[in-house]
């Protein structure tokens, strides 16, 4: 089976981030935490592949680490989405037409209904601002998405042969739900995921660019940016390569989502072929 | 379509009442008394009770809720804890360039959005599509608080078209104003434009494919003809939803480029409050914020009713 291009680029592209922020696990070319004034704002060189920064740090090094952090929010934040959303999407659609149903539906319409940016804003200036909020705030508004998209899936299992044999035989809704239902739909969350998760990277710079993400002296993408924003116009490369790293990794994993898409579902792959 | 107006209408209600008691609480948790945090450490215990009288932080949580929602009903947002002013007042100086700024921008995206969107349908598998499709694709990557910056770097820094920030006021006239609001709309556009041609693009496509459009063709219509005819009246409704999700982001994605423009608004206005801790403030700041993307939603919801009688029929 051939894979699809996207599904290529983008694996490529995450990879090369993912494989960033593992290394910076055990190493990275320069210790971030080392400062050195008399080579601030040195653009790229062999010395330091990416320039360095306004206190002389290594922006590679930076960047990889910035990964970590991007990764590791957006990651949590999907989890929180999937953890709560796919568990209350199952019952929804295991009760359907049910009060029950009918409650968790308009609780997601309401949440639907809220400015994500300025919730998280109100959570992190309520609360301080710190990874851990960043994530609980990306979080919430990930567990609609996974909440809608579980139901409507597993809606169009409920009347299948199959889900009416394993009635039959006596399984309660909930073992339907997880024995049955899940591993069909599963395929759907993980494209969705890293739908979900590129727009957790994508909001994690946000909050960080505006100070209510990850506090110093955690490295963050966002964080790279607010203080490259006065030296800008004396040392672009400060502003353009953390902006670049997240284009790069949003746009690999909406590719990969994409080719995932293309990848998993058999109408698709049956137009395709 | 009174029925389905009623539906929205209650939905409405709801979603309001809601959001008003999840940011209240939101707030109200919060340790700490503002009244002691506006006097310091060594206030004298009369002093800080006639404050927290003043402010009506002696009431108890219920009366102090259905003060504040009453009090915003009547367009009383309550006082600043720290510039001691009412909030209504410094609300209403400031939503003259958020909002402005937000339908600037919705603007932006639908006049590149559309076109690109119909574009790449009418040329579906062909070059003009696929170089629509990568530059939306790399639109919808781009945070616009980057693309912010670099179109400061270029249009401002570079070339000195624009201002690098600030607003002119719209005492200097209406063009005066724009143009202090061009670049920020830009950037705040252009990312929601890639979303909105990518979703014109595909519902036109869908549309196309229906048997309508089969009979339309069968009666002699170009394939032209019967995009701009049938499909695209038909295509809107999702693309009617999310212009209405777009409005919240541009105007949530508003509070962070005010800040890189450093225009006045109310993205500005909830910043200051959160670094001097003034959460009334914010609480009603963010409150305002939902009510406009509520209120626009259920709008959206009645223009879906107008565009197809289905939605108003529904039993």
């Amino acid at each position: 089976m051939r894979l699809p291009r996207s599904l290529l680029i983008g694996g490529f592209l995450s990879l090369l981030f993912l494989g960033g922020a593992a290394l910076s696990l055990f190493w990275t070319p320069y210790d971030i935490e080392i400062l050195s004034i008399s080579s601030r704002l040195q653009t790229p060189s062999a010395m330091h592949w990416l320039g360095t920064d306004q206190l002389g740090r290594d922006m590679l090094s930076m960047v990889m680490m910035g990964t970590r952090t991007s990764i590791a929010v957006a990651l949590l934040a999907v989890g929180i989405g999937m953890g709560l959303g796919v568990p209350l999407g199952l019952l929804a659609a295991a009760r359907r037409g049910s009060l029950l149903d009918e409650v968790i539906m308009r609780g997601n319409d309401l949440i639907f209904a809220f400015p994500s940016l300025v919730i998280a804003i109100l959570i992190t200036a309520v609360f301080g601002a710190g990874a851990m909020n960043a994530i609980i705030a990306i979080g919430i508004f990930n567990v609609p998405v996974f909440a809608r998209l579980t139901r409507g899936s597993a809606l169009s299992f409920w009347s299948r042969d199959f889900i009416l044999a394993a009635r039959v035989s006596g399984k309660s809704a909930s073992r339907i739900s997880v024995e049955h239902i899940l591993p069909n739909i599963a395929n759907l969350m993980i494209v969705q995921g890293t739908i979900q998760f590129s727009l957790g990277i994508l909001a994690e710079a946000a909050l960080s660019y505006i100070g209510l993400g990850a506090q110093p002296p955690i490295a963050s993408w966002g964080r790279m940016l607010a203080d490259a924003q006065t030296l800008a116009s004396i040392a672009p490369h400060v502003a353009l390569v953390p902006g670049m790293a997240i284009v790069l990794m949003v746009l690999g994993l909406n590719l990969m989502g994409d080719g995932l898409r293309d990848l998993l579902d058999p109408r698709i792959r049956v137009t395709r072929t | 379509m009174m029925r389905y107006t009623m539906g929205r209408l209650i939905s409405l209600c709801l979603s309001l009442i809601v959001a008003s008691i999840v940011i209240f609480t939101v707030v109200e948790v919060v340790p700490g008394d503002p009244a002691a945090y506006m006097l310091g450490v060594n206030a004298r215990p009369d002093t800080l009770a006639a404050l927290r009288s003043e402010l009506g932080l002696d009431m108890s949580l219920p009366e102090r809720y259905f003060a504040w929602t009453t009090g915003m009903m009547q367009g009383d947002f309550g006082q600043s804890y720290t510039y001691r002013t009412p909030i209504a007042a410094m609300i209403a100086d400031r939503v003259w360039v958020s909002l402005p700024l937000a339908l600037f921008a919705l603007t932006l995206t639908i006049v590149i959005a559309f076109p690109a969107g119909i574009y790449a349908a009418s040329r579906r598998g062909k070059l003009g599509d696929l170089g629509v499709m990568g530059a939306t694709q790399l639109g919808v990557a781009v945070p616009n608080f980057w693309f912010a910056m670099i179109l400061v770097m270029i249009f401002a820094i570079k070339l000195r078209w624009f201002s690098a920030g600030g607003f002119a006021g719209w005492e200097g006239g209406l063009l005066s104003g724009l143009k202090s609001l061009l670049l920020p709309a830009v950037a705040l556009a252009l990312p929601q434009a890639a979303i909105l041609a990518r979703v014109m693009r595909s519902s036109l496509l869908d549309m196309l494919g229906e048997d309508f459009i089969r009979t339309a063709r069968a009666k002699g219509l170009s394939r032209r003809q019967a995009l701009w005819r049938h499909a695209l009246r038909n295509a809107l409704i999702p693309v009617l939803t999310i212009i209405g999700l777009q409005f919240s982001f541009l105007l949530a994605g508003g509070i962070v480029i005010e800040q890189i423009f450093f225009l006045p608004g109310l993205g500005r206005l909830i910043f200051q409050a959160i670094s001097a801790r003034d959460l009334i403030v914010v609480e009603s700041v963010v409150m305002l914020l939902v009510f406009v993307v509520i209120v626009v939603n259920f709008v959206i919801d009645l223009t879906y009713a107008a565009v197809d009688p289905r939605l108003r029929l529904r039993k």
